[in-house]
Parts: structure tokens; C-alpha cells; sequence
């Protein structure tokens, strides 16, 4: 294992599936000529019939990916950044991941959606600070938010040699971020959670960027007694049921850390789930901290009023201990 | 089935599509099939030329109105119905029905129920073609109101910058339901695609020789690394945009207007063209009707006779790799 930022380790991921298999190629607006990191270097090692800068038509190269995808190639869609896939929304909800069901099984379309760019905190405003992989999941797409540089790896993988759709939501909060990860092409295991902290009084079920949050609220609780257990869904669709059931029976509480919409989101999918599944077990309610249902506003005191972080965690965490 | 030069068979293609378009319609009138149906009736000409121009290896999208170039591409009657009739032996196994159907191993990647998509998704087969080094081109049909649809246009960009072998086809039959092309579309349909940097050609739709001839020198030209092309057909629908159980839509075209369509009628043409040269094959134009005549019939009896799928199927095949519990179902007990 050496050290590796998150947006190295994807990179990492995108050579080693690329020196693989001669039919993963990676398409993208600008990714040429080295100047993004998570790209850079790979048109030098596999050339322009493999590293492919788009022109700014995120509908046609999404639809161009997908035809490419069922011709048995296994396209990587780089989408700048994370709300750039509304254009292209046509191509991944009612292709991608419809025509594999309606096509009767004749088909598959392994493609991978890599989504840059997401999340707020960066004064990049309302069309450029969204987290919406709610909209994949919902729409059946696969959806996997690593929060780890390994995982960044691991998850990469994995997402390039599904047989299907597959989206890869980075936050950019996350690319400098450092960690241990391995050198070899292990591909980590969708529908499987970790646990990044054990603890028995209350589960933190975080999401993304909210792993690292979680973790720091998980520090100062720790100081009143409070033992906080971070679990880590790491795949948000499909998604590790089982291993979050395992965390609730022993703590009974659980917080969920999820930063996107609150209404219909992703943090009140899993509430419901544990409501149905684990109602026995829980010892208190089941709280959510997500953003508020607004607009990311712009400057700064409004945009971190209406985002999740660790403080709104630890209070939540408290209010379930006491 | 694909690749021919010869007009008899041209005139079998032909006469197939139309007897299957009158009985799909006749089976949507007795609520045999359920869901809507776009007949393709009257533009016959277009598929059957352009597919005629095509190797069964070669690659096509289609539209909502996609039986025609299903069956011009080589998609057999019996498990179009089937599917039509939502059975498990239908080329989607029910799943997708007659917007949807598709045969991966006759090229054809599928109908489509949402105008423009699948011109990307053929410039992606094709680019697939190219950097293999296969000689295979794609050809996605489309229609007229397509050519308002930002994908389309993105499309016509990807496939010149790139240099694919791609022949855009465009369906001109002069609507999109009721809206007439005079009053939707600025510009000229033909000029729009060379504005892109496309070859553009406007041919007449209701001549399938014309069809052929034009589709077959730019085929031929992708094939040998020319790249793309843009072909418009001007081409009419004797019927109403589409129908479905429980009625007809309302056509605002005057009986004038069709009455002009249907005197240009493709299959009467080529068969006259027939008549006064090559000639038929023994037995004449009517062994050819009475041979699609049986084709058809049995065809529906195939679908009639086939089961529909089981309940406890309604889930398969979203996913390749599927996980414990996943898909979810819909309630939990
Ligand atoms: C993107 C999109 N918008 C609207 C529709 C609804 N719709 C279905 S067919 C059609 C008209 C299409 O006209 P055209 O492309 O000329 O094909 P034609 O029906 O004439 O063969 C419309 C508006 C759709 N299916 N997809
Ligand atoms: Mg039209």
C-alpha cells in the first residue's frame, strides 16, 4: 500500500482498467492534454481513440456512450461536473437504464457516468454545487459515492466491469484527500458498507463527503462518553441492507448524513428502510440531516446555513444519546 | 435478410411491411394488441431501400414508428407480433412492446419512444466499428420533427467531427402528428444537415429505387472511410400519427392532402416498374401476395399461440449483475 489523494487513486483506477481491457475508453469535455487531474496523463499512455475530448453536447456524447456500450464496449462518461448529467438526463433515464428491461435481456449496457464536480461549499452557486445521485438511484440507475481514496479505486473498478449503468458521484470536498491504497486492480464489492468507526451507543449512516464529518463528530462525542459508530453505505443502489441492520440492532439509534435533498431523499429512503426492517430494535427516532430544500445559495453564511456538516451531526447525535 | 439489388424482392419487403401494418392495425381494433401502434403505411419505400443498401452486420436505430425498418432490416413477423401482442416469445419477451423492438443479431439496436435518441446511440456503434477496424456502418432513422431535437443536432456534429460511418436518415412525411413541417422547422431540412458539414442529399421517399440508389453511394462511401451522411426521404403516412385500443386519433389532414399521398403510392409503382421490365417470377405479382399473405397469417397465429409472461418475471432483467433483495420489490410482508 503507499499513499494516494482520491483524485490520484481514480486516475490509478482509470489506467489500470484501461491497460486491462481494450474496450474501456473515456469520453469527456476537456480531459485531453493532462490538465485534469483525474484524467491526467492517459491520452499519452492510450491515445486520442481512446481519450476522447467531446464537444459541450452532454446529450449526444451520453446517447454516443450508450450506442458504444451495447457495440460491447465499456465507455467511461466524464460529466465536468455533477449537474452537467441534466442535459444528458434523456439519455441516462430513458436509455441507459431502461433499455436493458425493455430490451428483454438482449443487451447490456456497461457504462460508467463519472460524475465530477459534485457537491456545494466552493461559492460555485445553485447550478454548480449539486450531489444528485438521489435522481440516479431513483431513476434505477447503480450509484456508488466513494468516500475513501481506496475506495475511489476500488469503486472505480468495479463501476468500469459492471455489466451495467453504473454512476461514480465525486465530491470535489473529497480529491485532495489522503489514504492508503492498494496498487493492485482489486475491485471492491457494490452493496457492501464498512464500518469506519465502531462505536455501540449510536449509528452515523454517512454519506460521501459526510464520512470525513462524521468521523470528526464521532471524535468529540467520544469525549462525553458518547461512542459513535460511522457506517459507510460506500454503494447507495444497490444498497448493503444487511450490513446497516447489523449496525442499528446493536446501537438502536441511528442518524443519517446525507447531503442532498431532504424531501424524497436518499436519507428518507434508508429512514424507511430501517423503520420497516429494524422497528424493533430502534431505541429512539430515526433522524436525518440532509440540506434544506432550497436552492444552493451563493455567498457564503447562506450557502453553509443550508448544508449538512459535522456540528449539525454531533447535535443530532446528542439529541438521540441523552 | 438485408442486402439486395433485386426489385422483386424490393416489391416482397414492400408488400410484407404493408400486410403487416394493415393486421397489426386490424389486431389493435379488436384489442388483441394493447398498447399504441405507428403504422407505417405509405413510407415503405424508405425503409426497404435503405436497408436493401445494408449488410445484415450493419447496424440501424429506429423510431416509434419502427416496424417498417424492423422488417426491412430482417426481423421476423412472427416474433414481431408476438411482442406486439406482449408474449414471452417476442423479440423483448413482452418487455418492450412495438416502440421498443430490437434484435441485436440483425444489427438492429432497437425502436425508440423517445424522438432523436437513438441517432447518438448509432454514432457510438459506429465509432465502436471504426476504431475496431470493422467496415460496418450505422444508420439511424428518424423523422421529420426529430430534426428539432437538440440530441439529433449534437449528432450530426459527434458524427462529422469524428468522422463516422454513419447515414443519418431522415423520414420527411411532412409532420410530427398534427403539426406540419411548414411550421416548424426554419430553414431547410437538407441545408440544416450541410450547415453541420454533412453531404446532404433530398431523395425521393416514394421511389424505393431512388431510395436505394442514394443509400447504397453513401453506404458505400462510409464504408471505404468517407464518413457521414445526411439522406432526407420525402415520403408520406396514409394514416392517422398512430392508434390504439379504445380508438383512432384525429387526423387534421385534408382528405386532398392523402388522396395526393396515395396516388404516389410506392408498392403500385414498383410493381408497375416490374411489369413493364424485368418482369415477375413465375406465378406472377400474385404468387408474391399470396406467399406474405401466409407469412403474415402465420405469423399472428405464432403470437396468439405463444404464452405470456409469468407474473413472477415482472422483475427480470433490469440488471446484468444483481445482488441480494435488489431489484427491490415493491412492498415487504
Ligand atoms: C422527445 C420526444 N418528444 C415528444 C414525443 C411525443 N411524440 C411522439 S412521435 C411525435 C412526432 C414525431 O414526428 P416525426 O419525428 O416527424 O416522426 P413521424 O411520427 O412523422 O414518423 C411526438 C411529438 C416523443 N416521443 N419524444
Ligand atoms: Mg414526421
Amino acid at each position: 500500500m503507499r499513499e494516494l489523494t482520491y483524485v490520484q487513486a481514480l486516475n490509478e483506477a482509470l489506467r489500470q482498467a484501461m491497460t486491462e481491457d481494450d474496450s474501456v475508453f473515456m469520453i469527456g469535455e476537456n480531459i485531453r492534454g493532462g490538465v485534469r487531474a483525474e484524467t491526467a496523463g492517459l491520452d499519452d499512455a492510450f491515445g486520442p481513440e481512446r481519450v476522447l475530448d467531446m464537444p459541450i453536447s452532454e446529450a449526444a456524447f451520453t446517447g454516443f456512450a450508450n450506442g458504444a456500450a451495447l457495440a460491447g464496449m465499456r465507455p467511461v462518461v466524464e460529466f465536468q461536473v455533477a449537474s452537467l448529467m441534466f442535459p444528458a438526463f434523456d439519455q441516462i433515464v430513458n436509455q441507459a437504464a431502461k433499455l436493458p428491461l425493455m430490451l428483454g435481456g438482449q443487451a447490456h449496457i456497461p457504462v460508467t457516468f463519472l460524475l465530477m464536480g459534485a457537491g456545494a461549499g466552493g461559492g460555485r452557486a445553485g447550478q454548480h454545487s449539486d450531489n444528485p445521485y438521489t435522481f440516479l438511484i431513483h431513476a434505477g440507475i447503480k450509484t456508488v459515492v466513494p468516500s475513501t481514496p481506496a475506495d475511489a479505486k476500488g469503486l472505480m473498478l468495479a463501476a468500469i466491469f459492471e455489466d451495467d449503468p453504473v454512476a461514480l458521484v465525486v465530491n470535489s470536498n473529497l480529491l485532495g484527500r489522503t489514504g492508503d491504497v492498494p496498487a493492485g486492480g482489486e475491485r471492491a464489492r457494490l452493496a457492501k458498507g464498512a464500518v469506519r468507526r465502531a462505536g455501540k451507543d449510536v449509528t452515523v449512516c454517512a454519506v460521501g463527503h459526510l464520512v470525513p464529518a462524521a468521523l470528526e463528530a464521532a471524535g468529540r462525542l467520544a469525549e462525553d462518553g458518547i461512542e459513535v459508530e460511522v457506517w459507510d453505505p460506500r454503494s447507495l443502489l444497490p444498497f448493503d441492507k444487511e450490513g446497516l441492520a447489523a449496525s442499528v440492532a446493536k446501537t438502536g439509534r441511528l442518524v443519517i448524513a446525507d447531503d442532498s435533498a431532504r424531501t424524497c431523499g436518499f436519507a428518507a429512503e434508508v429512514a424507511g428502510l430501517v423503520a420497516e426492517r429494524c422497528f424493533d430494535s430502534l431505541r429512539g427516532p430515526i433522524k436525518r440531516v440532509t440540506r434544506a430544500d432550497v436552492t444552493v445559495p451563493y455567498s457564503t453564511p447562506i450557502e453553509q446555513a443550508m448544508l449538512p456538516a459535522a456540528d449539525e451531526l454531533e447535535a443530532a447525535v446528542r439529541t438521540l444519546a441523552a | 435478410m438485408s442486402e439486395s439489388r433485386d426489385p422483386v424482392e424490393w416489391y416482397r419487403r414492400m408488400r410484407r411491411l404493408r400486410r403487416f401494418e394493415m393486421r397489426a392495425a386490424e389486431l389493435v381494433g379488436d384489442g388483441e394488441i394493447n398498447g399504441p401502434v405507428h403504422e407505417y403505411i405509405g413510407e415503405e419505400a424508405v425503409a426497404v431501400g435503405v436497408c436493401a443498401a445494408l449488410r445484415a452486420d450493419d447496424v440501424i436505430t429506429s423510431t416509434h414508428r419502427g416496424h417498417g425498418h424492423i422488417l426491412a432490416k430482417g426481423g421476423a413477423p412472427d416474433r414481431m407480433f408476438a411482442e406486439l401482442l406482449g408474449r414471452e416469445s417476442g423479440y423483448n419477451r413482452g418487455r418492450g412492446g412495438s416502440m421498443h423492438i430490437a434484435d441485436f443479431d440483425l444489427g438492429i439496436y432497437g425502436a425508440n419512444g423517445i424522438v432523436g435518441a437513438g441517432a447518438p446511440m448509432a454514432c457510438g456503434a459506429a465509432f465502436t466499428f471504426k476504431v475496431r477496424g470493422e467496415d460496418r456502418v450505422a444508420v439511424p432513422f428518424f423523422g421529420d420533427g426529430a430534426m428539432n431535437q437538440g440530441v439529433l443536432l449534437e449528432s450530426f456534429n459527434l458524427a462529422v467531427i469524428l468522422h463516422l460511418p454513419v447515414i443519418f436518415a431522415c423520414e420527411n412525411n411532412g409532420y410530427a402528428i398534427t403539426s406540419s413541417i411548414r411550421e416548424m422547422l426554419g430553414g431547410d431540412l437538407a441545408r440544416r444537415a450541410e450547415g453541420f458539414g454533412l453531404p446532404a442529399q433530398s431523395v425521393d421517399g416514394m421511389d424505393v429505387c431512388a431510395v436505394h440508389a442514394a443509400s447504397a453511394a453513401a453506404v458505400e462511401r462510409a464504408r471505404a472511410g468517407g464518413g457521414p451522411a445526411f439522406l432526407e426521404f420525402r415520403t408520406a403516412r396514409y394514416s392517422v400519427h398512430n392508434i390504439a385500443t379504445g380508438g383512432r386519433m384525429r387526423d387534421n389532414r385534408s382528405e386532398e392532402t392523402l388522396a395526393q399521398a396515395r396516388e404516389r403510392d410506392p408498392i403500385e409503382r414498383l410493381a408497375g416498374e416490374i411489369t413493364r421490365g424485368a418482369g415477375w417470377e413465375p406465378g406472377g405479382r400474385d404468387a408474391v401476395d399470396d406467399e406474405i399473405e401466409r407469412e403474415i397469417e402465420g405469423a399472428v397465429g405464432f403470437a396468439r399461440n405463444s404464452p405470456r409472461p409469468r407474473a413472477e418475471t415482472a422483475l427480470d432483467y433490469m440488471y446484468a449483475d444483481t445482488y441480494p433483495d435488489f431489484p427491490a420489490p415493491g412492498w415487504e410482508h
